[in-house]
């Protein structure tokens, strides 16, 4: 079977970039656009390396969790007030940001499984590529991610 | 969820800065229709009367980090041209990928001035190959950067137009711009 063309770094980027911010937006909120430009500037850099065009999604997705990962890890706080004229102001939180905060307290791995699986809708075999493990492992992260947020939820409510 | 015009244009300004674009395109406007251009680090590759599948086509022969972006200078030297005010394009080219024999004619038609016409034969016999007239042909029909390589100045040697990639009717108005025929 012949390999499949690498289109054009423009298709691949015009079929991935709003997507990929979607993701980023689950995982980190306020600070997803420089995760954002930071993906895409590691897949262009390693975009003439590649041997083929098939996966690019999971592999663009593989990068940004990547990319996300360290940020968590780098355990920066997020911000959840901007400021307006000078005085800060509360933003009405979209709906990606509710699973953002509720999955704060996760293991990055954890939380980036549950962020895709629940919050993404992709595949668990998906999410194996995007975390770099096995359709099995990645299962496992979502449910024991899941697990987590019931003890939380559950204590929280105790 | 789409991008904002800001977060594409620092992303699209960064890879440039950071020289990870092997090859940039735009669609322009013109007289004689929309053309495909495009520029590598090295010059103007490519000007294409067809659009669609243009980008696959520079992807393979350039490489595949192609952006679409702005070409202001290009399209300032077609424009100028368009409005009769350019006869000669201070554009660098880029020429990889041509074959030896096909950029040796390249060279010798761009020395074709503006206004004039020549015919294939005559342009076989400057590159040494007198009886490759109908060779002349092929690479005229694959001239890369048509326009500011000016094919549509080569024509038959009873002075029929034959063949030009953008149609007969653009050849015939791109000489008619530079006063090489009368309009019809």
């Amino acid at each position: 079977m012949e390999a499949m063309a690498i289109p054009p770094f423009e298709r691949f980027y015009g079929e991935n970039a709003g997507d990929v911010l979607g993701y980023l937006r689950r995982l980190l909120g306020q600070r997803a656009e420089d995760a954002w430009q930071e993906t895409f500037l590691r897949a262009l850099r390693a975009y003439d390396r590649l041997e083929h065009g098939s996966h690019l999604r999971a592999w663009v997705f593989t990068i940004a969790t990547r990319v996300a990962m360290d940020e968590l890890r780098a355990g920066k706080r997020l911000v959840a007030v901007e400021e307006i004229d000078g005085k800060p102001v509360e933003l009405e939180r979209p709906a990606y940001t509710e699973l953002e905060h509720l999955t704060e307290g996760l293991p990055p791995k954890e939380r980036a499984a549950v962020v895709l699986r629940y919050g993404y809708d992709l595949p668990y075999a998906e999410i194996g590529e995007a975390l770099g493990s096995s359709e099995e492992a990645a299962r496992a992260a979502a449910s024991s991610g899941v697990r987590r947020l019931r003890r939380t939820v559950n204590v929280d409510h105790a | 969820m789409s991008i904002t015009p800001e977060l594409d244009a620092r992303f699209r300004a960064t890879a440039l800065a950071e020289g990870l674009v092997d090859v940039r395109y735009d669609v322009t406007e013109s007289p004689v229709g929309d053309l495909f251009i495009a520029s590598t680090p090295r010059g103007l590759c490519r000007i294409s009367y067809t659009i669609d599948g243009q980008d696959e086509a520079i992807a393979r022969t350039f490489g595949a980090r192609v952006l679409r972006m702005p070409l202001d200078e290009v399209r300032r030297e077609l424009d100028e041209y368009f409005e009769g005010r350019r006869r000669d394009f201070d554009l660098p080219l880029d020429l990889s990928g041509v074959a030896p024999f096909h950029e040796a004619v390249l060279h010798e038609l761009a020395r074709v001035p503006y206004g004039r016409t020549d015919t294939y034969g005559a342009l076989a016999q400057k590159v040494g190959r007198p009886k490759a007239a109908r060779a002349v042909g092929t690479v005229m029909n694959r001239n890369p950067i048509p326009i500011v390589l000016p094919c549509h100045r080569i024509v038959g040697a009873n002075g029929s137009l034959t063949g030009y990639a953008g149609g007969l009717h653009v050849k015939r108005a791109l000489l008619e711009l530079e006063g090489a025929m009368l309009p019809s």
